[in-house]
């Protein structure tokens, strides 16, 4: 979230989509409703299906699954062509005023600079143009017809009610009702947030429907406000902690980055990787990446970490390729994987096409599963249909605490670290992760000590400096993530003092002000509320700096006073910025840098053509069908889908590419009474939710001869699941392209482990994924369906 | 005739001749206001009742709907209600809690023959007391809500008792502390009036021009109230539109008409029914569930 979940209050719109908080963020998901009658804010759903989040909702908009650029870039079309957007905002705070380079520019479905034989972008051609000063060029009159902000009007203009309607499958009249809502926060008197979720990144397209949001809401005005910003809702308790630690594929610790072959030194990985300004007025506060990187190398290898072997950075792989789950999952199908742990996740039922996966697993010859419960992915071996006596693979599980049996911090959607108590003891025997990683630790050191090996040095050089070096407390671990300032030994309170000549240490430079000599911030449970914001500055700790609000700085305008007065985020007294912790210099004057410290550009990006954070599929989003679609791109009937799509080997001829066989589009989701898999162990949830079952529209069901209550087949081209039919009004017919398009729902809980038992979703999903994250595209494939 | 050994003020106690006792001290009647406009509909209360109270897990499974049990049961007291519906073209999915009203005249407790079977209390909690119930089932008819449930098995009568071991400690029932969007709210009587006379107005302002606050007079009111935002699509929330209690001997007859007709046979249901005929109007047996 760039805001935090109570900050929702605070808003006079909140657009739900990609989302169904009301299902799986109940508790944050009072927020929203506290807006709604606290201060009358509208709440708007968009949504394949009729959620709990939309019965609760002011106005509500169903939309075929992956149409949402259609949607968003209809929003910001109908902003600009009505003149909607925040002016003063837009030329201070965004790069709608950086001109762009004569070589962009986008055709017939695809942005300059493809390659057809590798289905990758040189992104070269989307460059800013630059003055002869060296910083790019700026028309602050917005008129310049290279600039982000005509680019940006171009490029969407083909997004008309009427195409939004004939992609997304909603009427003109429904459109333009939610458009005028949403597009309402174009001044400074007014506020609107997004809440999103994983609706909106299982897609093929899914960084570029982030990358929409953050447009309309630039356009708007609404980044760095309170009530304002994009919030991302995550799916567990501590998966923005498990995201900052490095559990995403391709970064290490606080968004660092995993070096690669080319860059055979230190040196080349740092040059690579810290951006230089593109305006004098920048304060591209990614500078100190490489204070950052060695501080990192110190926490890891301490004292065999020095300037002369790099700070250790040849320890490092540098992999050619990536290690994205559906990589991973890959390299398995393809036999080239000898093993894996598993901790903390399911992975048979959290991936997609668990057939592949099936198989996957039994080309492996190890894994170890680390879990409190038995899980399905421990024993696929025996799931219903396998032999096991054809598998080889040798699975070793391991019984572990659970989070009530453990201490430490979980971060919140808000990026709120929040240190909890142990509540209970574990089971007799059951050990902690922290024992079970250790002991590996130990013992492969041991057995590289006593036998020698290839390489062992990562191994044997690791820093292991705990009191009880094989069980260390997370507080011990809390600490090294916050930092050292290894002459004094004294805690870090800010990255703003790590250094580049190893004198510092740092697990995570995001964490740095977490635990410091004054103690465990994350464990404060102040309740002052002295901004009136909900800020609560003395609850727990947050990640960068207890900074409540991120890109505060663009709370204000020009001067630095608040756009809306009723409702700061930090403002400029003269001396020094009041309100949250600045996201910018604490007496830096206002117009002395850019608000968006972070960007080489100092201001927010409209137009991505970043190299250090780039966008594989096109520096603007565009709408392109799901690779599984029930219809024509109408828009580019050539290019149906993103373009930069990775197949891996063997996945095509699984995917369905005609509507007759598999006429209809098919989504996954949770329902509230779940959470994932672990909830099949809790009897009250069981009885609340008992069966797997299918939404189904009423005509659809009619057309089938399914009833409501008996039993549904779906099948998509890998697989095949069986359960309830839930006939509905909740899903109503769509006139998509001009023909009726239906949409089944089918929700993800089941497994084959636990006291209650049901069809797996992922039977049905398909082996591909974003073309930026590899996240799978879940959230829209192709299914056929009968009555059983 | 035993009692539950609570501190509260008892109000009335069924078949008892004995005027209840006094009590010792003050107490406020006491509310829980469900706004249903802020309902998410996510059984945290369901569950949270069941935890608390002690219920047991029942094998449900699905029936083409969201809501976890075709029914209330003795050992489900809550049960969140699902219901899609159009409105002037609009969907609406009704999701409704059910459970106990704790009506200010129970129609319960007053068709009731056990002595001390059923207790009212000052602040307005409807309990059931399993000890002296003797299973005849005659609360089951006189409900006008539909809420008590009969066990085959212990052959007593159950229903929320709005977790008055709770309340008798100063806590909150179970649903009110776990709801996570405050969509049930808990205080005095007179505070939760106030209160559903706010969100009416928030109601009402979000274009809900037909809100309304359910506490029926036919049953004097209750100690669980509704705010609802479609006031003229009571039956669709599974309210009944006029709910009322009957009291003394027409409660007794009330039970007759309903459960007459397979006990007592039709010519004493007739009679039963011409008297009925000048008495007030009788509960609607079609009104309860949803």
């Amino acid at each position: 979230m760039t805001n935090h979940w109570k900050d929702i209050k605070n808003t006079d719109v909140i657009l739900v989509m990609g989302a169904n908080p009301a299902e799986n963020h109940p508790c944050g998901f009072k927020w929203a409703i506290e807006a709604r009658d606290g201060r009358g804010a509208k709440l708007v759903t968009i949504d394949p299906r009729f959620t709990r989040t939309a019965a609760v909702s002011d106005q509500f908009m169903q939309i075929r699954p992956g149409t949402d650029i259609a949607v968003l870039g209809g929003f910001v079309n109908h902003i600009i062509r009505n003149g909607l957007f925040h002016d003063d905002y837009v030329k201070l705070h965004t790069n709608a005023t950086f001109i762009v380079g004569t070589g962009f520019g986008f055709e017939d479905g695809l942005f300059s600079g493809f390659d057809e034989a590798s289905n990758q972008y040189d992104q070269k051609t989307w460059e800013y143009e630059r003055g002869a000063d060296g910083y790019v060029k700026r028309d602050y009159t917005l008129s310049d017809p290279r600039c982000v902000f005509q680019l940006l009007k171009k490029h969407f203009s083909r997004y008309t009610p009427e195409m939004v309607a004939r992609i997304a499958g909603c009427t003109e009249d429904k459109f333009l009702e939610i458009a005028k809502t949403i597009c309402s926060t174009g001044t400074a008197d007014r506020v609107g947030t997004i809440m999103y979720a994983v609706g909106w990144t299982m897609h093929t397209t899914g960084s570029q429907n982030i990358r929409n949001a953050a447009i309309l809401q630039l356009l708007l005005g609404n980044i760095g406000r309170p009530g304002g910003g994009i919030n991302a809702m995550r799916g567990h308790a501590n998966v923005q902690g498990a995201t900052d630690h490095a559990i995403v594929a391709g970064i290490l610790p606080g968004y660092l980055k995993v070096p690669n072959p080319s860059q055979t030194s230190l040196q080349a990985h740092l040059e690579d990787s810290t951006p230089e300004p593109l305006v004098p007025d920048t304060v591209n506060y990614w500078k100190n990446y490489p204070k950052f990187m060695i501080s990192l190398f110190k926490a890891w290898f301490g004292d065999h970490a020095t300037a002369e072997n790099d700070f250790a950075y040849h320890y490092l792989a540098k992999p050619p390729g990536d290690a994205t789950w559906l990589s991973i999952w890959d390299a398995a199908y393809q036999g080239k994987l000898e093993g894996f742990i598993t901790l903390g996740f399911n992975p048979l039922l959290a991936g997609p096409d668990i057939n592949r996966l099936f198989k996957a697993m039994s080309r492996l010859k190890w894994m170890v599963v680390i879990d409190p419960f038995m899980l399905d992915s421990a024993e696929f071996w025996k799931a219903p249909g396998m032999d096991p006596t054809e598998i080889d693979t040798e699975v070793i599980y391991l019984p572990a605490t659970h989070w009530v049996e453990r201490d430490g911090s979980f971060t919140n959607s808000g990026r709120w670290a929040q240190w909890k108590e142990k509540v209970i003891d574990p089971p007799l025997g059951v050990k902690s992760d922290t024992w079970i990683l250790s002991e590996l630790f130990w013992r492969v050191k041991e057995l590289y000590e006593k036998e020698g090996g290839a390489f062992s040095d990562p191994i044997r050089h690791l820093t292991w400096n705990y009191i009880n070096p094989r069980e260390p407390t997370l507080e011990e671990l809390a600490k090294e993530i916050n930092g050292f300032d290894l002459k004094s030994g004294k805690l870090l309170s800010s990255f703003g003092q790590l250094k580049d000549d190893g004198s510092t240490i740092s697990g995570n430079w995001l964490y740095s002000g977490s635990f410091t000599e004054q103690g465990n911030m994350m464990a404060r449970h102040g309740t002052a509320d002295p901004t009136g914001m909900g800020m609560h500055h003395d609850w727990a700790w947050n990640w960068p700096l207890n900074r409540r609000i991120l890109y505060n700085r663009a709370s204000a305008d020009k001067e630095g006073r608040p756009w809306d007065a009723t409702r700061p985020g930090i403002q400029w007294t003269g001396k020094e910025w009041v309100g949250d912790v600045p996201d910018y210099g604490k007496t830096t004057p206002p117009d002395k840098a850019g608000a968006f410290i972070m960007t080489e550009e100092g201001v927010a990006r409209i137009f991505n053509p970043s190299p250090f954070f780039p966008m594989k599929d096109g520096p603007f989003p565009e709408h392109y069908e799901p690779v599984e679609s029930p219809t024509a791109n109408a828009l580019h009937e050539k290019v149906p889908n993103s373009p930069a799509v990775h197949y891996y080997d063997g996945v095509e001829e699984t995917l369905a590419r005609n509507t007759k066989d598999y006429p209809y589009a098919c989504t996954i989701y949770r329902v509230v009474e779940r959470e994932h898999f672990v909830t099949s162990n809790v009897p009250y949830l069981v009885e609340a939710m008992p069966d797997f079952f299918v939404e189904i529209p009423e005509e659809l069901a009619r057309e089938k001869g399914i009833e409501n209550g008996k039993r549904a087949r779906v099948w998509s081209k890998r697989g095949s699941v069986e359960g309830v039919a839930m006939v509905t009004k909740r899903i109503q017919p769509l006139k998509v392209n001009g023909e009726i398009a239906y949409t089944i729902g089918i929700p993800v809980h089941w497994g084959f482990v636990g006291i209650n038992q049901g069809a797996m979703a992922n039977l049905l999903t398909p082996f591909i994924g974003d073309v930026n994250t590899r996240c799978p595209e879940f959230k829209a494939f192709l299914v056929n369906i009968e009555k059983v | 005739m035993n009692l539950p050994a609570n501190n509260l003020a008892i109000k009335r106690i069924s078949a008892s001749a004995e005027p209840a006792t006094p009590g010792i001290r003050e107490m406020p009647e006491i509310a829980k206001l469900v706004d249903i406009s802020r309902c998410i509909g996510c059984k945290a209360c369901e569950i949270a009742c069941k935890e608390w109270n002690d219920l047991k897990v029942e094998p449900t499974y699905n029936f083409g709907s969201y809501q976890s049990h075709v029914d209330l049961s003795p050992d489900t007291w809550l049960l969140m209600r699902f219901n899609e519906l159009e409105i002037d073209g609009n969907l609406n999915w009704f999701i409704t809690k059910d459970a106990c009203l704790h009506c200010e005249e129970p129609g319960c407790l007053y068709a009731c023959p056990a002595e001390g079977a059923i207790v009212q209390y000052e602040n307005g909690i409807v309990d059931f007391n399993q000890e002296n119930c003797i299973g005849c089932q005659y609360c089951v008819a006189g409900c006008p809500f539909d809420i008590p449930r009969f066990s085959k098995e212990t052959r007593r009568v159950y229903k929320c008792n709005m977790c008055i071991d709770r309340v008798e400690a100063g806590l909150e029932p179970a649903c009110v502390k776990t709801c996570p969007t405050n969509a049930i709210a808990y205080g005095t009587k007179d505070d939760m009036l106030a209160l559903a006379d706010q969100k009416l107005t928030i109601l009402n302002n979000r274009g809900f021009a037909k809100a309304a606050i359910y506490d029926p007079e036919g049953v004097g009111g209750t100690h669980m109230m509704y705010v609802v935002p479609h006031g003229d699509h009571l039956p669709d929330y599974g309210l009944p539109e006029k709910p009322v209690a009957q009291q003394g001997a027409m409660a007794a007859l009330a039970v007759f008409k309903r459960i007459g007709a397979y006990m007592f046979g039709a010519g004493i249901l007739a009679t039963a029914l011409h008297y009925l005929a000048v008495g007030p109007e009788s509960p609607d047996s079609d009104n309860g569930g949803g």
